[in-house]
């Protein structure tokens, strides 16, 4: 056997992996990664972002579009700092991320070398698992290890930090993939008496309510579920993470859960007799004040996730399992139901929130624009075939209310972190991991300029990406709070922009500013047939709020519709 | 539903690991994190080759408990945590006690009748200075660092707690458990590829 260089070790496993694709920023402590990956450019494909933040976001929706762990390259110090925001973003969120950061020469280490951070420190608290790599014939078992982890389980990023004289020296290559480890078992072996306590409970529930989260998407559970809440004839809803994992229009969808979610799903959590949360962590955002959540309901909780189980949420039985598992066991055991007269009850309080809320954000008399509208036309142009990036705050939220879901894993967003500035690397990273969905970016002003760099990485890989920015000139989610918890002292949200078209074109990107309503169908209609990359500028009203909404501290009962 | 009425009570929670740099830092994350004062912390070679055991003793309640030997033992390396109340350990500390040999001259029979009673020991003696050694429970070797202290203590120090547990199976039956639920999982990890 030859020996081969450390940085080639990299490369080598990255291939090993199955990884063509890659993200990334150059630097210091990884020239000589950079360096071999030069000559294996025909193995692997290497985005150059224009920020590390960014080439991490992109590496976040690459994964989570192909199912593949997202591979990210930067440098130590400033390049693995900057990587950090994308790092929390993506474990917070479940995505299988392999972060690699150069390191200086481990005879540098602790003594505050140039460009020298404690990346392996750093990542602790943020990270699935990390590892400092100092010599050359550790870089591939640590590399199969980190694959693993990241991928497996509850997914997660996992942080290599790499010596640089540990990819400038000599080593020889073989390659395990999926190590067995004592310590980390990620999938439970299922316990049958719990699936048929379960299944148990179901059967005798007469107002159940299923709940989705992300992990129905990450465990590729999507059918499984259908066939079990089909069968057992029982509402659902779906966390922000969760959605796509059933089609929105399912006859027993009740929409999204949630501060910003459907009035039914919210307002009728307290009336069910029994929950089943699949796949999901009962954030706060979910839950509302807890000692006013699901009152009247004993709790099923199907996690892969152990330390999640009882953790927010006190369960009467909890399943710890990957759900596809737990759900072919499970479906074959419960009744075939129909409750008819419990669905119908849903449909009374979406009477309420289309009259109240829905008809406003739609159909508006408002002479400006709402920012619900384009969603709803390009919903309607598109019909659920696209993939629907967005940033966080005000857009985010109306997007995921009116956008038409159809196919699972087609909603990118930033869920745990709310991270702004996430949505157009994320819409960069899904056009670079497919071409055969458009991909639609739905973001604010502000969270448009925490990243507006990555024009740079628009053009440079020649991706078709589609941004609407939902330009109130305010940063409208912090600006509703202060409209109503702060007395309408509005602190610091009005924002000078520039002129987005413009800034476009600096970049060949094809832009066009729309102000009416009566201009908007048009311009999406250019948006959408246009083969290329294309910039909407679409000025919409400032006051609108996003309804209905449970107030921090309220439970999700008290949710208020105006 | 959360319980808030729960009152804190002391714990010591145990856990054992591969033997990997930083797991002392994550572990120690995990307490900071929930906001728990970490009361002491010990770590040796288990009585197996390369698993390393922690012993640390915290206050805090019971569901909260619970909850941070979870998040321990979801770590990536770290193989079981569990957690103790104090009728479920045999636990016992270290202090040791440096005091003038200038003691043993003017109160030579209080000061060794001290020694006596407290079960404790002189450890070493050396220019001017003598050392005693008292192993026990916290509140015997604070009683001793009491009835010392009229003569003047010049240094004082006190291990973290060493601990083993009553109700707990050897160390080599949860490690087998181990093995098999890796090997299990690893079939569920190929059948859901294959699927």
């Amino acid at each position: 056997m030859e020996k081969v260089l450390g940085s080639e070790a990299v490369l080598l496993s990255l291939i090993e992996e199955g990884q063509d694709t890659i993200f990334g920023y150059p630097g210091g402590a990884v020239i000589p990664l950079y360096d071999r990956l030069y000559l294996k450019q025909d193995k692997i494909h290497h985005i150059l972002a224009r920020h590390e933040q960014a080439a991490v976001h992109e590496a976040q929706a690459y994964a989570q579009i192909t199912g593949k762990p997202g591979v990210c390259i930067v440098t130590s110090g400033p390049g693995a700092t900057n990587a950090i925001t994308g790092i929390v973003n993506a474990n917070m969120d479940s995505v299988p991320l392999v972060v690699i950061t150069g390191q200086v020469g481990s005879g540098f280490l602790g003594t505050d070398a140039f460009q020298e951070t404690d990346v392996f420190g750093l990542s602790m608290p943020i990270a699935k698992w990390s590892a400092q790599i100092t010599r050359a014939e550790d870089i591939a078992d640590t590399m199969a290890k980190a694959f693993y982890i990241a991928v497996s389980g509850r997914p997660g990023v996992v942080v290599l930090e790499i010596t640089k004289d540990a990819l400038t020296s000599e080593t020889y290559f073989s390659y395990k993939k999926a190590p067995v480890l004592r310590s980390y078992a990620p999938y439970p072996e299922i316990n049958q008496e719990e699936i048929a306590h379960a299944a148990e409970m179901i059967n005798a529930s007469e107002r159940p309510l299923v709940l989705i989260g992300h992990g129905v998407l990450i465990a590729r559970a999507e059918k499984a579920v259908a066939e079990f809440v089909e069968k057992a004839g029982i509402p659902f809803g779906m966390t922000l993470m969760g959605l796509t994992s059933l089609p929105s229009n399912h006859p027993l969808c009740i929409g999204m859960l949630g501060m910003h979610g459907s009035y039914a799903s919210n307002m009728l959590t307290n009336k069910a007799d029994l929950i089943i949360a699949i796949g999901m962590r009962f954030s706060d955002r979910v839950t509302g004040k807890l000692n006013g959540y699901a009152k009247n309901a004993k709790v099923i909780h199907i996690e892969i996730d152990k330390s999640e189980i009882d953790k927010n949420v006190q369960t009467d039985l909890s399943v710890h399992a990957d759900l596809k598992t737990a759900l072919s066991f499970l479906t074959p055991m419960v009744e075939k139901k129909n409750h008819k007269q419990w669905r119908a009850e849903f449909d009374k309080y979406y009477q309420m929130e289309y009259q109240q809320v829905i008809q406003k954000d739609l159909h508006s008399d408002n002479p400006l624009i709402q920012p619900g509208e384009p969603v709803d036309i390009i919903s309607q142009k598109t019909q659920g075939n696209a993939i629907v990036v967005t940033d966080v705050g005000q857009n985010q939220m109306v997007a995921a209310r009116y956008y038409g879901f159809k196919l699972p894993g087609t909603f990118l967003t930033s869920g745990g972190l709310g991270t702004m500035g996430f949505g157009l690397p994320a819409a960069v990273g899904a056009a670079i991991a497919q071409r055969k969905l458009p991909v639609i970016l739905f973001t604010g002003d502000g969270g448009f300029q925490m990243n507006e760099q990555e024009l740079g990485t628009i053009i440079q890989e020649k991706i078709p990406v589609k941004i609407v920015i939902l330009n109130n000139s305010v940063l409208g989610m912090v600006r509703q709070w202060q409209n109503m918890f702060n007395n309408k002292r509005y602190s610091q949200t009005d924002l000078i922009n520039p002129d987005f078209v413009t800034l476009a074109s600096a970049y060949g990107i094809k832009a066009q500013k729309v102000e009416y309503r009566h201009q908007l169908n048009e311009a999406i209609d250019e948006m959408l047939n246009f083969n290329g990359p294309y910039l909407l500028d679409i000025v919409v009203d400032k006051d609108m709020k996003v309804m209905p909404f449970i107030a921090p501290g309220s439970a999700v009962d008290e949710m208020k519709l105006s | 539903m959360e319980n808030t009425e729960e009152t804190a009570k002391k714990y010591t929670v145990v856990v054992f690991t591969e033997d990997k740099v930083g797991l002392l830092n994550r572990i120690t994350i995990v307490f900071t994190r929930r906001h728990l004062n970490i009361d002491s912390l010990t770590t040796s070679e288990s009585e197996v080759k390369g698993i390393f055991r922690y012993t640390i003793v915290t206050k805090c309640t019971p569901s909260l408990i619970k909850k941070v030997v979870d998040q321990i033992e979801k770590l990536t390396e770290v193989l079981r945590a569990f957690s103790y109340e104090e009728e479920d350990v045999i636990a016992q500390e270290v202090a040791l006690y440096k005091v003038s040999s200038d003691i043993f001259k003017h109160d030579r029979a209080v000061v060794e009748s001290i020694i006596k009673n407290a079960n404790a020991r002189v450890l070493d003696r050396g220019q001017g200075y003598v050392v005693i050694e008292k192993t026990g429970f916290k509140s015997e070797t604070t009683k001793l660092f009491e009835d010392l202290k009229q003569f003047g203590i010049l240094q004082f120090a006190r291990s973290g707690r060493v601990a083993v547990t009553k109700p707990m199976k050897e160390l080599e039956a949860y490690l087998k458990e181990l093995n098999e639920a890796a090997e299990k999982s690893n079939q569920i990890r190929k059948w859901k590829l294959s699927n």
